[in-house]
């Protein structure tokens, strides 16, 4: 893959070794939306293959962070960003940071799955890659087969599709759809994946699907998950972060988060005392 | 103090609370006729005790009904997990409790078969004791009171004291008098309840402890005081 001008990728560490380096780090993030603050001085660091989940009632800046972190916030207009994001030490706000290759390296999964519907799912496996322009000419090329392969492998959803890789990708369920989706991102090869609420539109059966993924995707990736269910976020992540109110009010190990929080705040909203 | 958003939910959470603290008044007045039944060797009283038992099992088998669907249907984080996780095993040193009431009063007959034996000094003090803690521990639930269940967890060395003189004393005797043999024998055994007694008691501080702070106190000493 390409590296971004101004952040080197980082030498290659087994899935073994521990995780206790900081893969991304917000520090001091304000974000909005013209005059509106969303997210106010909110600063977190994220560590490397490990899931941080990211809850907080509705309207509390969750969506916003996340999307601060491949800087798909600034698409939005009258989107504002201030503070600094890392990724392995080097602001992705610099002015020579192309934010559609940060992208690739800082994937997201949407809420609702948007698979390409009349796009066979081998080339909505590609589209990200084809987006990015990965795949013309040069040396590195990558086997489109072996990339579509080894995508829908990782995203558990291979040996469902194999036998029909022309097929539309809206002939899919939505809880294959979502795995689509997840392996259009991890295609590019991204070292962190950003999932905004990836199972809100699922049953339980998808949901556990997608669940037990994170649990594989996390020995090679780094994975941030907004999620408005609890029981999702302390079953899949190893670290919960609290925002209310666009700040960030407790983050800590999940066990620990949802068995004894340190702030009241959180206790009264994960038992269901606020609003 | 702040409530639920859920007011169904609220509710269950405090019938829970309400049906433990019923539980243990019971259990608590089992304990009182027991220790009275023993003093006065009145055998009817123990008998009158032991048919309260089957009130006292089927509270054991409610609240654990009612924790389990609290688990299932409102999957409780937090505070709500520690006061069910507390819950569930209060309840079995509650019931435990009950039939080592039982216990008591089956030595209490037994005993006033035979002539009275002189009054062991410490075992009254014994039964006192455990029937102060048992009111205190509760007390302490009932008010999220974590200092006052480490108090409770501090008085059961003094009934180890206690049971160790009763020992004592009721082995000398037995050893000088083997006519006492059959009465020494059934209040070493009494001896012996109330000293699980304060057992129990101890348990039920160590929970209230957890529930309150999260924090797990029991064997301390044997490992490093460990937060959830």
């Amino acid at each position: 893959m390409t590296p971004l001008p101004s952040l080197p990728v980082p030498p290659s560490t087994s899935p073994e070794e521990a995780s206790t380096t900081v893969k991304l780090s917000v520090r001091g993030l304000d974000a909005g939306f013209g005059a509106t603050r969303v997210v106010r001085g909110l600063t977190l660091d994220i560590p490397e293959r490990q899931v941080l989940a990211i809850i907080g009632p509705s309207g509390c800046g969750k969506s916003t962070l996340v999307r601060c972190l491949n800087r798909m916030h600034e698409l939005v207009p009258g989107a504002t960003v201030g503070g600094a994001v890392l990724l392995d030490g080097h602001d992705i706000y610099a002015r020579d940071v192309d934010p559609v290759l940060l992208r690739r390296r800082v994937g997201m999964v949407f809420q609702k799955p948007n698979p390409f519907p009349t796009m066979s799912i081998k080339d909505n496996v590609l589209a990200g890659l084809r987006l990015t322009g990965a795949l013309r000419g040069g040396r590195a090329r990558p086997r489109t087969d072996d990339v579509v392969e080894g995508a829908l492998q990782r995203a558990a959803l291979w040996d469902e599709v194999k036998d029909r890789l022309a097929a539309p990708g809206g002939s899919l369920s939505g809880g294959q759809q979502q795995r689509l989706c997840i392996a259009r991102a991890l295609a590019v090869e991204p070292e962190v994946l950003l999932m905004d609420e990836p199972c809100s539109a699922l049953d339980p059966i998808a949901t556990a699907r997608i669940e037990d993924l994170i649990h594989v995707l996390r020995e090679r990736y780094t994975i941030v998950i907004v999620t408005h269910n609890m029981q999702q976020a302390a079953r899949a992540s190893d670290l919960t972060a609290f925002l209310l109110h666009g700040e960030l009010i407790e983050c800590a190990p999940t066990e620990r988060l949802f068995t004894q929080p340190s702030d009241r705040r959180t206790e009264d909203y994960i038992t269901g005392k606020f609003g | 103090m702040v409530r639920h958003t859920d007011r169904e939910y609220e509710g269950e959470l405090r019938a829970l609370n309400d049906r433990i603290l019923k539980m243990a008044g019971r259990v608590e007045a089992m304990v009182a006729q027991a220790a009275r039944a023993l003093a006065e060797r009145d055998a009817e009283q123990a008998r009158a005790t032991i048919l309260l038992d089957d009130t006292v099992n089927s509270d054991e088998v409610e609240i654990d009904e009612m924790c389990q669907s609290i688990l299932a249907r409102r999957q409780p984080l937090a505070g709500d997990l520690r006061f069910i996780a507390c819950a569930l095993k209060m309840v079995t040193d509650l019931e435990r409790v009950g039939d080592i009431a039982v216990n008591l009063c089956e030595r209490a007959i037994e005993l006033a078969r035979e002539p009275a034996l002189s009054p062991v000094v410490g075992l009254g003090q014994m039964a006192a004791l455990v029937q102060e803690m048992l009111k205190d521990v509760m007390d302490a639930f009932n008010a999220r009171a974590p200092d006052r269940a480490r108090a409770v967890v501090r008085r059961d060395d003094l009934v180890d004291e206690l049971y160790h003189g009763v020992l004592r004393e009721v082995l000398a005797r037995m050893s000088q008098d083997a006519s006492a043999l059959q009465r020494g024998i059934h209040t070493l055994a009494v001896a012996k309840f109330l000293e699980r007694i304060g057992d129990h008691a101890t348990n039920l501080a160590e929970e209230v402890v957890f529930l309150v702070e999260g924090k797990d106190i029991r064997h301390v000493g044997k490992r490093a005081g460990k937060t959830v």
